[in-house]
């Protein structure tokens, strides 16, 4: 007798789920011959089987899902018999997956809790001083927790605690706030990163031409045509202006949060409610009103929280590219460089225009090479066309 | 400070010794009419005469043991054995009647005997003339093993080593003859009971002895360059250890690195780093890492011979990575 058992199509396949037995018992079967269909992360597969005999036994019913490994069927190659096998069945087919994901991190954080890779001085100042070990993030060797990251979070539990008002404290926090968000975001989000580059041609003398018969203090930038664009294209890209939290969510409005630079260092990303609803004008006062108080950290609420895409602009003097971390729980972000002369070939000539690159950085969990392709030649056709937005 | 080469403050520290006490005395193969192997004594015997620098004959064996009867006879010998590789021939002397007798003796019984022995990887010497043996001796009960990894040693340890009452082994290194390096203008004791912070620093404490020392430092300089602030701390005496120094150093730093040419098993480096876990474990922000000789016959060819002790780029890189810098 031989135990047929669930074969392992690949490192990462834990299970597997009948779908239809080809054959059924009392038929011969031989190398190569197809005994079931089964479902795995991968797709249908034809599973093959290897050996030569009558199949005795089929231990599945369709529906049933095993652990790779599982006995599934027993073939009689006329050697001695084996015990009446039971159906071994593990994993009930009821159980939806999307109900059990949030369970395993749980779980994985539990049993990871009880052998943390912590340096022995870490481990020490972390239980001093009350910090869970388990919410810490390791940057040592090998990702090992050392004394620096537990002096990091006391520095964090101290300056949430005492919520002092001193610049130094403040900007602290703020690097701190930055550092916990950025170091997420890094962890959690599977970031893909596309770049185009962009004529501003048409764009900068649209703008310039606007700009002649208003006052100073009226003039538009560009930057309020790259937001008005960013909000306009992800319309067409609902994933991009989205959560990911166990699946996605869309969300309804667009709010663009606008990367805010601090002179103290670190930045703060301000929501433009509606942005797509909004006139150039009415984006520009928005600006004109959202980046001092900004910068004086005398932000609403509202404003903090409720961006939903977000757009990075370096300015004139900035790197010429910019490859953006995501702000935790979106799932997209634009990176605009500095606009900069350089050669361009259209119709087999040569010329030298304004450009700027322009790069998005999206969550793969949310959105494809292909969506994210989508957005960046929306932006760039909005931008083509500024009198139309 | 004079500038002088380690050669030359070996040749001082002989010379002050010689004149320092008149029972002192120089015996070893070559070491007087042909000025010694590493030509560290010469110009003595034609200085001392040839009842205080004495060639001689070609027996290891013999010799030091000769150097013992004469400190248990009340002199002060200086014994050279010209290099570690020939020591396993005075073996016997050195461990089973210089290292016993205080023991053996009921305490009274000393032997006041130096045996200065020349020592290290380097020169292109081929497998058998290579060798670091310090941990050979380190082992023993009974001796005091030091380690000459600077100028201010070479020049100093002697005089205090002829001070005590017990064997004592003095490593030197033929690598290190022709560096120069500054010695102060007059003979100054050191002390050899204890280990010697060579760099002050608080990020990693980098321990080593002998031919680590110049190498260690020179790493050091090279970290603090890139911002990363290493203490170097020179071991000196080998038996005993200075544990205080050790401890002392790795709870400021909670990180250590051992670096030594010897080989890595049941090492100088190895005995430390137990004792750093034995004691000071829960100072540690890291595991204690070691850079030793590859465990293999010291190769001729200059590349292979180099590529089988640390080196100094691999000294940074390896620091580079316990710091995550």
């Amino acid at each position: 007798m031989i135990e047929f058992k669930m074969p392992s199509l690949g490192a990462d396949m834990e299970d597997g789920t009948l779908i239809e037995w080809r054959k059924k018992p009392g038929d011969f079967v031989k190398r190569g011959d197809i005994i079931a269909e089964i479902e795995t992360q991968k797709g249908l597969i034809e599973i093959e089987i290897f050996e030569e005999g009558k199949v005795d036994q089929l231990l599945l019913q369709v529906g049933d899902k095993v652990k790779v490994g599982t006995t599934i069927a027993v073939i009689n190659d006329g050697a001695e018999s084996l015990p009446q096998q039971k159906p071994a069945i593990e994993i009930p087919e009821t159980i939806k997956p999307d109900e059990t994901k949030p369970m395993d991190m749980e779980s994985a954080h539990e049993s990871l809790s009880h052998r943390i890779k912590i340096s022995p001085l870490a481990r020490r100042m972390a239980e001093d001083s009350g910090i869970q070990m388990g919410d810490l993030t390791g940057t040592g060797e090998g990702g090992a927790i050392t004394r620096e990251d537990v002096e990091l979070a006391i520095s964090a539990q101290t300056s949430k605690t005492e919520k002092s008002k001193s610049p130094v404290d403040q900007s602290l926090g703020i690097r701190l706030a930055v550092a916990a968000a950025m170091s997420k975001s890094n962890r959690e989000i599977p970031h893909y990163y596309l770049e185009s580059r962009i004529d501003m041609r048409n764009a900068l003398a649209w703008l310039s031409e606007m700009n002649v018969k208003r006052s100073p203090k009226d003039r538009l930038l560009p930057v309020v045509l790259y937001i008005k664009a960013a909000a306009l294209a992800v319309k067409q890209c609902p994933e991009l202006n989205a959560e990911w939290k166990d699946g996605l969510i869309l969300k309804k409005e667009i709010n663009i949060g606008f990367v805010v630079s601090l002179k103290a260092g670190g930045i703060i990303v301000p929501a433009i409610h509606n942005a797509d609803q909004k006139s150039l004008d009415q984006l520009m006062a928005d600006l004109n009103d959202l980046i001092p108080r900004a910068r004086n950290l005398k932000l609403r609420s509202s404003e903090l929280s409720d961006s939903t895409f977000t757009l990075t602009s370096i300015g004139e003097s900035g790197a010429d590219t910019l490859y953006g971390i995501i702000y935790p729980p979106q799932t997209g972000l634009i990176g605009i460089g500095r606009i900069s002369e350089q050669p361009w070939a259209e119709n087999g000539m040569l010329d030298v225009r304004s450009c700027v690159s322009v790069t998005l950085a999206a969550d793969h969990r949310a959105s494809d090479g292909l969506s994210g392709s989508r957005f960046l030649s929306a932006f760039n056709q909005f931008l083509q066309k500024p009198e139309t937005i | 400070m004079a500038k002088i080469t380690y050669r030359e403050a070996l040749k001082q520290g002989l010379r002050e010794a010689l004149h320092a006490d008149p029972k002192v005395f120089l015996m070893g193969e070559d070491v007087g009419r042909y000025g010694g192997a590493f030509a560290v004594s010469k110009g003595l015997f034609q200085e001392f005469g040839p009842d205080r620098i004495m060639d001689v004959p070609l027996s290891e064996s013999g010799f030091t043991g000769a150097g013992i009867g004469a400190a248990l006879g009340g002199m002060k010998p200086i014994v050279e054995i010209m290099t570690v590789n020939f020591s396993l021939l005075a073996m016997d002397q050195i461990v089973n009647n210089a290292a016993t007798l205080l023991h053996m003796s009921g305490g009274q019984i000393h032997v006041p005997i130096v045996i200065r022995i020349s020592c290290g990887v380097g020169k292109q010497l081929g497998a058998q003339h290579s060798h670091s043996w310090e941990p050979l001796f380190a082992h023993i009960p009974g001796l005091n093993v030091i380690s000459a990894g600077t100028h201010e040693d070479a020049r100093g340890m002697l005089l205090t080593a002829l001070k005590s009452p017990d064997p004592v082994i003095l490593f030197e290194y033929t690598g290190l003859l022709n560096v120069e390096g500054e010695v102060p203008e007059t003979a100054v004791e050191v002390d050899i009971t204890k280990a010697k912070i060579r760099k002050e620093g608080k990020d990693l404490s980098l321990i080593t002895y002998g031919s680590g020392v110049i190498k260690a430092l020179e790493a050091a300089a090279d970290l603090a360059v890139l911002g990363m602030d290493i203490e170097v701390l020179d071991l000196r005496s080998l038996r005993p250890l200075d544990e205080k120094a050790i401890f002392t150093s790795v709870q400021k730093t909670h990180r250590a690195i051992i670096l030594e040419d010897a080989w890595r098993s049941v090492s100088i480096s190895s005995e430390i780093s137990a004792r750093i876990m034995e004691n000071v474990f829960y100072d540690l922000d890291a595991p204690v890492e070691r850079l030793c000789g590859l465990e293999v016959p010291i190769p001729y060819p200059k590349h292979l011979e180099d590529a089988c002790v640390p080196q100094k780029e691999q000294i940074v890189s390896q620091i580079r990575k316990m710091l995550s810098k």
